[in-house]
């Protein structure tokens, strides 16, 4: 009862460790989620729209790519960043760029399977309509996407709770050093193992009201659509 | 609402010209060697019962259907080359989840920016402007067609194929949509419009093909199918008879 007492206090008072923390996992995930949609959205629309051979076994593979374990996505950043890794010369390991790049890693397949499905029922409804009206190439992806942008918002935020919510890649990648690399998870996984229960518990608070508010957006984004037959 | 298109212009997909046309699915043929040529200008209907491969024709005509065998010309040009010359409004209107006015703008970009008034001016036409700002797909089902019949003519197109385009719409979305048809077929657009209302082809025919069992079974002027059809497949449609 102490212990979360005192979490609620930690958030309360505004406590700087806390906030740094937070603001640091947000920082890094909100632009992993920038990167990440601005690759996935139109790779999945294209490959919704476009047909080659192949492109079912690509469709496949960004399916499987989704359930990656994060762990092994760590591993994989951390051999390419690494002293003697092909990037290892920019020396990122252990920084927050590379814990962004295995989140980018990590959810873009996520954003680029959902937003496939969704556009490819879009594709199905409007590809007569489209066709008719001469709409291809660039001019039909950036349609698609921009009439299915209720559908993607939920599909990107569905990336973002992933990726705020990640622990095993950012771990690896980021070394979860204080003031530097250290984000909510991280940070939650370190205090619990240290028994300071105070500053885990607050932390998970907020992640919870985190994950909260995205799904309330999720469901408010759905039934704003649902109301205007954007959906 | 269309200015450029006038009677007095050369429709460049004259004649249309179909030849031994055939398409299977699976084992059955449903065209099964259509020939057809239309050489007039003016309203073109397809009639027949359902199944009989009218639908199909169509698509053809404007590429979304491959045949299997035959050739299709239009004038000079093969179906592909005369894609930008033709519109088609469909049986169940394709709204973009998008305003009404967007919708427009969507489909000619290039008048939303050199003459956005254009663009009021279709809405007007298809008694639409004052839903201008409302989200398309809100709108009624005869007003969504005729939505979509105000998109397919900013193309400004010299043939324009209707696919049962006004079936289950109320009579005053109806008379809207026949209006139109009627002007921009006066402006020199060839249409050709797929119908099983007998009614609406008695208004607007000026030419009759009758499709049965994918194939063209009669083609005559409108008021000689009506008065005196040949093929008994035909008579028996006219009469009200159950084709099979």
């Amino acid at each position: 009862m102490n212990a979360l007492a005192e979490a609620l206090r930690l958030i309360i008072t505004l406590d700087a460790d806390l906030f740094e923390i937070l603001w640091l996992s947000i920082r890094v995930s909100l632009v992993a989620l920038v990167i990440a949609a601005a690759i996935s959205l139109p790779l999945g629309t294209w490959l919704a729209i476009t047909r080659f051979p192949g492109r079912k076994f690509c469709i496949l593979l960004l399916n499987a790519l989704m359930g990656m374990p994060p762990v092994v996505v760590g591993l994989l950043v951390y051999l390419l960043l690494s002293r003697s890794g092909p990037l290892g010369w920019m020396g990122l390991l252990y920084t927050p760029t590379a814990m962004i790049i295995a989140q980018v890693v990590l959810i873009t397949p996520i954003i680029a399977a959902l937003s496939n499905q969704v556009i490819e029922n879009l594709h199905q409804e409007y590809s007569d309509t489209f066709y008719s009206m001469g709409i291809t190439g660039r001019r039909a992806i950036v349609a698609y996407l921009v009439d299915a942008r209720y559908a993607l918002t939920t599909c990107i935020l569905a990336g973002f709770g992933r990726a705020i919510a990640e622990v095993g890649a950012v771990i690896i990648v980021g070394g979860n050093i204080d003031h530097l690399t250290r984000v909510m998870t991280t940070a939650i996984a370190l205090e619990t193992s240290k028994g300071n229960l105070t500053l885990a518990l607050a932390l998970g608070a907020v992640l919870l009201a985190l994950s909260l508010l995205i799904n309330a957006l999720v469901i408010g984004v759905r039934e704003y659509a649902a109301k205007r037959q954007y959906a | 609402m269309n200015t450029r298109r006038s009677a007095s212009m050369p429709n460049s997909l004259l004649p249309i010209c179909i030849r031994d046309l055939r398409l299977n699915k699976g084992d059955r043929a449903v065209l099964a060697g259509v020939n057809l040529r239309i050489d007039e200008p003016g309203i073109t209907v397809i009639m027949g019962s359902n199944g009989a491969g009218k639908t199909l024709l169509l698509r053809c005509l404007h590429g979304l259907t491959r045949p299997d065998q035959g050739h299709i010309t239009l004038g000079q040009m093969g179906v592909a080359d005369s894609r930008d010359h033709q519109a088609m409004v469909f049986q169940h209107p394709v709204l973009l989840r998008r305003t009404v006015l967007h919708n427009l703008a969507f489909a000619a970009p290039g008048l939303a920016e050199s003459a956005p008034q254009q663009l009021l001016e279709a809405l007007e036409s298809v008694h639409l402007a004052d839903r201008a700002d409302q989200p398309a797909r809100m709108l009624s089902g005869g007003e969504q067609q005729r939505l979509a019949l105000a998109r397919a003519l900013l193309s400004q197109p010299e043939l324009l194929l209707l696919d049962e385009a006004t079936a289950s719409l109320d009579p005053a979305s109806v008379l809207v949509i026949e209006s139109l048809v009627k002007a921009q077929s006066a402006r020199g657009t060839k249409v050709i419009l797929v119908s099983h209302d007998q009614g609406q082809a008695r208004r607007l025919a000026d030419e009759v093909v009758f499709v049965c069992a994918g194939q063209v079974a009669e083609q005559s002027p409108a008021d000689q199918f009506f008065t005196a059809p040949v093929t008994p497949g035909a008579k028996a449609y006219l009469a009200g008879e159950i084709l099979l």
